[in-house]
């Protein structure tokens, strides 16, 4: 018998097996993910927006065609599933956490939500998010932070706090994220989940709201390493109407998942561990997980080798440069003339005045000190200066990985510097918010794949410590290999998921669920 | 202000030389639009033609029309220009409501096509090299149109409406070198050289090339030079230069405009100037500056265009003969004299005339036909020659003259019929009984009548007064109501008269 406790807190590989072989209905699974939305989100605050009537027709849609015997589901049929709000829903609204898009339902869905609805996931809601994914803390939300299932006083991380909080508070089996510089990993690090930046074009960007284009990418977030494989075999692969997505097919990722969990998977894989990315500017206790880790992964095996390079300490620099340039272009559409936000200035005015009125009020502070950073970095006579020089050592970050990956098979870093730090505490120091993506970019940079995984808690203040494996570019599958067979040393050590280990979170008895 | 606004023309010459440059805007007549799939057509209702990409939805990206590719290949092939191994595409950024992602995808510093020349020959039969700098791809803007106000432009509208029907539709821009040395032929040459790239781009068949419809645009950017200076002047760019002779005709205003500022001491502001054709003149656009700042970067949204040496051969290898070529084989083909050619050529009806040759039409029927007649009834009806009628339906009508089916009057007749719509010449010949009558019997039948009626006149003929015969003849063709060959009534009257 399966209890609605057991559904939130089963991983979505497990949900799957059990609404395959009908123990479970998906209007079981997904009333439970909603009922457990409504005692704890009031809280949480990692949804936007849940579509819970649409989401349990779609359920008992699932469920009519598994009983008519449907051989078309997917393996993940009837499992639900959150949505960062970054991405286009046709059926509900796609703010990316702005005012300026307050209440716009856009005419299409991303490519990653068609593949999702195609393969009969159970899309409950949208997740909240920096504006714009601007942020490491979803602290620039304009709808309200989301807090941290840990401790609510603390930051989930960000930019997609809110799919790393939904699934670490058993409000969704798994979500969607984006990762631009880090937004998918280290919330991830944060909230002791799982995430996945796949290899930049491996997983379609049409519909996903652009913040830096050649640096965005939709992945996955989850509680297990095979869950985000699988909802990585569902989002992934060649989409025409993305041009920088790559055309060739991909190896199933969650063969590669289960391959990790195999004994001697580790046995001679080659890790590096970036000179440029330990040690020093890392909180304690994540140093001391980061090296326990490693110890695990060569005791199972695998030779940790000390890689240089050079050129990742001007990572967030470049970083700095090329994100705030191509957002200032790709935000320029927000200008109240043809969707969203309208402010008309007091006696009317041009179509300039009304633009200007409306940029004014929509955008936050965060988006609109990015957009003048870029819009200078991009000017005649600063160009050369500053985005032709990002430009330059972007290339520089792609060759140190080039040199790395012909000497190692997967890099390693701790996901983010320090655990979760406390609400308001980086508000007014953008420069160390920006710090929170110090091991996070590089991927970003050079297009490589990443993924972040939970290693334990920092002793001095119990909090979830993450760790990051990079991997050469399309060597995605790689990651969930070396991910899954860690997670699986890990939580035999444990004798479970280190969610497990969370605090209970205090649950809403209004309401009249059931 | 006191001093005449104008310079005379020939004054202007003898003070300054005219530098010239074009940048002319070729809409593509692909299928779909350069960056979405939306059909390539912009007509009808506003904002019906359009996807999240045209409109510039959140989320929305583009990815690149792979025909406009190959057409811009083919046209910097035609410009004799280098195809790029690797070409990129840019934004240039502004923000302007016609513009739905407030940036145009444009290509910038690595066009797809550069450094060519384009020969153009002026009416007198010299020829000039045109040199071209580059050729680039880029999306069209959408439509505004500006309600309230009396000018229909942006300044005293009330409000603006916008139509992104044509938002995204495929353009290449051709741009040319500085032109010196056009001297006092540079309005011609003007002409001559968007004429050119119209006969261009019409021969490789990626445009529809009308002006009048913007499918051709050209943007003209001329300056004055002080005669053997050296110095260049400051230029204006003319825009919304609609037709051929409104080419030549804005040239020249604003060389006679800038020559007398100049000469009066005062300085050219560099600016877009506004071509107005029901007054001939030029107005002030905004100014423009080399210091615009576009914040060009590379769109990161596509990746570059890296056309492989095969597709480029295969293009080549297709390319149509070049029109001065193509112009020169023809008048040999034809043995038309220089006049007659440049005749041909000037009227614009040297592909009519070139079809209907190939319909089997002699040339020099053909270029009766079509620079006579046909020239005639167009220039009265206001319309393009071609509009009239087919090469197919003239080569008919010649036919039918040269069998003798039909005397040129009547032929004339058919035309008019043809144009009508009333059919083929043939179909008209017949429901209008139009044909020559060519039984005898019935010729004889109306000369006798035609005899008696004026008795003297056969006495006249035999005193050798044979122009007497001219009364029966004329008598004789109205009682056949035209539908005879004078020369037959002729020969017949005169045998009566033996």
């Amino acid at each position: 018998m399966t209890t609605a406790n057991d559904l939130i807190h089963i991983s979505a590989a497990d949900l799957a097996e059990r609404l395959s072989s009908g123990e479970v209905s998906s209007v079981e699974a997904t009333r439970a993910h909603l009922d457990r939305i409504e005692a704890v989100d009031g809280d949480v605050h990692a949804y936007l927006h849940v579509a819970a009537d649409a989401a349990l027709e779609r359920a008992a849609e699932v469920d009519r065609l598994r009983a008519e015997g449907d051989a078309g589901l997917g393996p993940l049929a009837g499992v639900p599933v959150a949505i960062k709000d970054v991405l286009c829903t046709i059926d509900m609204p796609s703010t990316a956490g702005s005012r300026i898009l307050e209440g716009w339902v856009p005419p299409y869905d991303a490519t990653v939500v068609r593949k999702l609805r195609e393969a009969h996931l159970i899309p409950l809601g949208k997740t909240n998010m920096d504006e714009f994914a601007m942020g490491s803390s979803t602290e620039h939300s304009a709808y309200g932070p989301t807090r941290n299932p840990w401790d609510l006083d603390r930051i989930p991380g960000g930019s997609g706090g809110g799919s790393a909080a939904a699934v670490a508070a058993f409000e969704a089996p798994f979500a969607l994220g984006s990762d631009t510089g880090g937004s998918i990993r280290q919330p991830a690090a944060v909230t002791a989940s799982v995430g996945v930046k796949p290899t930049y074009g491996g997983v379609s960007r049409y519909g996903a709201i652009a913040l830096a284009s050649s640096l965005d990418q939709v992945g996955p977030v989850s509680r297990t390493v095979l869950d985000s494989a699988l909802l990585h075999d569902v989002i992934g692969g060649h989409d025409p109407r993305d041009s920088t997505s790559i055309p060739d097919t991909w190896p199933s990722m969650a063969a590669a998942a289960r391959a990790g969990r195999r004994e001697g998977a580790m046995k001679g894989m080659r890790v590096g561990v970036v000179k440029q990315l330990n040690g020093e500017g890392f909180q304690a206790g994540v140093t001391q997980r980061f090296t326990e880790a490693l110890a695990l992964l060569e005791e199972a095996g695998a030779e940790i080798v000390e890689i240089d390079a050079p050129h990742f300490e001007y990572a967030i620099a470049a970083y700095y440069l090329i994100l705030p340039a191509e957002a200032s272009s790709n935000l320029a559409k927000f200008d109240s003339v043809r969707f969203g936000l309208r402010v008309n200035p007091p006696g009317g005015g041009t179509v300039e005045q009304v633009m200007s009125a409306t940029r004014e009020a929509g955008f936050g502070p965060e988006v609109k000190r990015r957009i003048i950073l870029g819009t200078y970095a991009l000017s005649a006579g600063y160009y050369d200066a500053y985005y032709g020089s990002a430009q330059k050592v972007r290339t520089l970050i792609q060759r140190d990985f080039d040199a790395a990956f012909g000497r190692v098979d997967v890099l390693v870093t701790p996901s983010a510097p320090t655990t979760a730090f406390r609400l308001g505490e980086k508000l007014d120091d953008p420069l160390a918010m920006y710090l929170n993506d110090l091991t996070t970019i590089p991927a970003n940079l050079a297009g490589v794949p990443g993924i972040g995984l939970p290693i334990g808690l920092a002793p001095e203040d119990g909090l979830p410590v993450g760790i990051q494996f990079m991997a050469p570019a399309r060597a995605d599958a790689r990651l969930y290999t070396v991910g899954a067979a860690l997670e699986q040393i890990l939580e035999d050590r444990w004798g479970g998921p280190l969610l497990s280990q969370a605090p209970e979170l205090a649950v809403a008895t209004a309401g009249g669920t059931n | 202000m006191a001093k005449p606004d104008l310079m005379d023309f020939d004054r202007a010459l003898e003070l300054y030389e005219p530098v010239l440059g074009f940048e002319v805007h070729v809409e593509l007549n692909t299928a779909t639009k350069m960056f979405s799939d939306a059909p390539n057509y912009f007509g009808g209702e506003p904002n019906t033609n359009i996807t999240p990409v045209d409109l510039g939805l959140p989320g929305s990206l583009p990815v690149v029309n792979e025909q406009a590719i190959r057409y811009s290949i083919s046209l910097g092939l035609a410009l004799g220009c280098s195809i790029a191994e690797s070409s990129r595409f840019a934004r240039k950024n502004y923000f302007y409501p016609d513009l739905a992602k407030n940036y145009q995808i444009s290509q910038y510093d690595e066009p797809i096509a550069y450094r060519g020349s384009v020969d153009v020959e002026l009416e007198d039969g010299r020829s000039f090299t045109i040199p071209i700098e580059r050729a680039h791809m880029e999306e069209d803007a959408g439509k505004l149109t500006h309600v309230g106000g009396s000018t229909g432009r942006i300044q005293g509208a009330e409000y603006s409406l916008v139509d992104y029907n044509r938002a995204g539709v495929p353009l290449v821009e051709i741009v040319t070198d500085i032109i010196y040395g056009a001297d006092r032929d540079a309005p011609e040459l003007a002409k001559a050289y968007v004429s050119t790239i119209r006969d261009i781009v019409v021969a490789l068949g990626i445009s529809d090339a009308r002006m009048e419809r913007g499918n051709l645009r050209c943007d003209a950017n001329i300056s004055l030079s002080p005669r053997g200076s050296g110095i260049l002047g400051t230029r204006t760019e003319t825009k919304n230069v609609n037709s051929l002779r409104s080419v030549e005709r804005a040239i020249r205003y604003e060389i006679q405009r800038q020559a007398a500022i100049l000469s009066a001491g005062g300085t050219i502001t560099q600016e877009t100037r506004h071509w107005h054709e029901d007054t001939g003149r030029t107005s002030a656009g905004r100014p423009k500056s080399d210091a615009d700042d576009y914040r060009y970067f590379p769109e990161p949204d596509l990746l570059p265009v890296q056309p492989s040496t095969e597709l480029i051969e295969e293009l080549r290898a297709a390319l149509p003969e070049a029109p001065a070529l193509r112009r020169r084989r023809l008048k040999a083909e034809w043995g038309f004299t220089d006049l007659e050619f440049r005749d041909v050529v000037n009227s614009g009806l040297l592909n009519e005339l070139a079809e209907t040759v190939a319909a089997g039409a002699s040339p020099q029927a053909a270029r009766k036909w079509w620079t006579g007649e046909i020239a005639r009834l167009a220039n009265a009806a206001g319309v393009d020659s071609s509009s009239l009628v087919t090469a197919q339906q003239v080569a008919e009508l010649i036919e039918l003259v040269e069998a003798g089916t039909l005397t040129d009057r009547l032929a004339r007749q058919v035309l008019e019929g043809v144009i009508a719509g009333e059919g083929s010449p043939a179909q008209v010949v017949d429901t209008r009984g139009l044909a020559v009558v060519s039984d005898d019997t019935a010729l004889l039948a109306a000369i006798d009548e035609a005899l008696a009626a004026q008795p003297d006149v056969l006495a006249k003929i035999r005193d050798g007064k044979v122009q007497a015969a001219g009364a029966v003849i004329g008598a004789v063709m109205k009682a056949m109501r035209g539908q005879a060959d004078a020369a037959r009534v002729r020969e017949l009257v005169l045998e009566r008269a033996k």
